[in-house]
């Protein structure tokens, strides 16, 4: 939240949304989090396209993926759906 | 004719997220993975509409909006007439020199309850209308954004809180609409349907949608954690089961020929593999009291229904 909020004549008409949901992190929600065992993983993403929070990270320069922890909830979908078991859930 | 639009995994984690994160959607949302795996598909500018539903909801809490593209909310009913607007003011905006693109996408997302009950007359009025858009359903088989009340999309059987399970009743009683078959008797040009369990006929079946010349249909299934009371973690495997147990069978019609996904004609040709439905209902919890013994016989019911569907389908494909 912004120290000073925009007044009614500053506000865009019709409920304009006008914030980038990627300033409000919802990784506070999670209890359990993903850790990853790099010697595991194959880098097939099933993680990233199965992860609703986009909060798996594919760096094709490193050639390795990571968590983004200030949006991921914490749900598990890719421990569960790694054919190679790399991930771990860990209670915070 | 259609592309053949070859990409992997990585071509797909180097484009850009159009549902960014930081929306607020349930750990382990199910529509959420979908919007994602449908997005991906975007092969030029996308203007999107969403009618009332949960992710219109978790997407755009002001002032934030997790949306990286045009989008615009409607109301419940008219999300396919909201798109028909707006790929007729493209058309005009075209013809008369004002659009810089060459072409933009339409796309309309709606829940069960957009698509099965509240927005059928907008949607069968767009379709016959021949607007060139493609409609997403993403069928998380009832309201869940006001609290899981049953919908045309709600399976025999299940729990919610408008058709309670106990004593008297098990759950809803009546079976789920067909609502697939009944865009198909609308004859547009492309009808499918989808599952996040496997991302890749998905999302090649979003391109086709979006490449085809008027309206296309996609029904994907979208498990819910909430409504369906499972684990977060299980949304993809439930997903999944729902396919092996052909609750949820993947195919498509294109021209009026029907024919079977890859993932279902495995199992059209290998019987054998076909799962027991009890495998899918036993990890949800809408579903727990059907293991109670006085209501045992609402799962061969079940049983039967999907089976019937799965060998009225099999004969429309020819694989009989």
């Amino acid at each position: 939240m912004t120290a000073k909020q925009k007044g009614w004549k500053e506000l865009p008409i019709a409920g304009l949304c006008w914030k980038p949901s990627t300033e409000y992190f919802t990784g506070d929600w999670r209890t359990f989090k993903p850790m990853l065992d790099e010697e595991k993983c194959t880098k097939c993403l099933i993680c990233y396209i199965d992860c609703p929070d986009v909060a798996v990270k594919w760096k094709p320069e490193d050639e390795k993926i990571e968590f983004d922890y200030n949006f991921c909830k914490g749900c598990g979908i890719c421990a569960n759906v790694c054919p190679s078991e790399a991930i771990k859930m860990v209670l915070e | 004719m259609m592309s053949e639009w070859k990409f992997t995994i990585k071509d797909l984690a180097e484009k850009p997220e159009l549902l960014m994160a930081g929306h607020r959607a349930c750990a382990g949302c199910g529509p959420a993975v979908v919007y994602r795996q449908i997005l991906k598909a975007a092969r030029g500018p996308i203007i999107a509409t969403n009618a009332t539903g949960c992710m219109e909801v978790v997407s755009t809490i002001y002032p934030y909006t997790a949306w990286s593209i045009p989008w615009i909310h409607t109301a419940f009913e008219n999300v396919a007439a909201n798109a028909a607007g707006i790929e007729a003011a493209l058309k005009v905006m075209k013809k008369k020199g004002k659009l810089k693109h060459d072409h933009v996408d339409v796309i309309a997302f709606a829940g069960d309850g957009g698509t099965y009950d509240i927005g059928l007359q907008a949607l069968s009025g767009a379709a016959e209308r021949g607007h060139d858009f493609l409609y997403v359903l993403y069928d998380n088989e009832a309201y869940m954004n006001t609290g899981i009340q049953r919908s045309g999309g709600t399976p025999h059987g299940a729990w919610t809180t408008t058709s309670p399970a106990g004593r008297v009743i098990p759950g809803k009683l009546r079976y789920k609409k067909p609502i697939t078959e009944i865009m198909v008797a609308h004859d547009i040009p492309y009808v499918a349907t989808a599952s996040p369990s496997h991302w890749k006929d998905l999302i090649k079946k979003t391109r086709k949608g979006l490449e085809v010349e008027g309206t296309a249909f996609l029904h994907v299934l979208a498990p819910c954690p909430r409504g369906w009371r499972y684990d977060t973690s299980k949304t993809i495997e439930l997903a999944h089961l729902a396919v092996q147990t052909c609750v949820f069978p993947l195919w498509e019609v294109v021209d009026g020929e029907y024919a079977l996904s890859a993932p279902s004609k495995v199992i059209a040709l290998r019987p054998e593999r076909k799962k027991p439905i009890r495998e899918y209902l036993k990890g949800q919890g809408r579903f727990r009291h059907l293991f109670k013994p006085e209501f045992e016989s609402v799962i061969d019911d079940l049983q039967n229904i999907v089976d019937k569907r799965w060998r009225r389908l099999l004969k429309k494909c020819g694989m009989d």
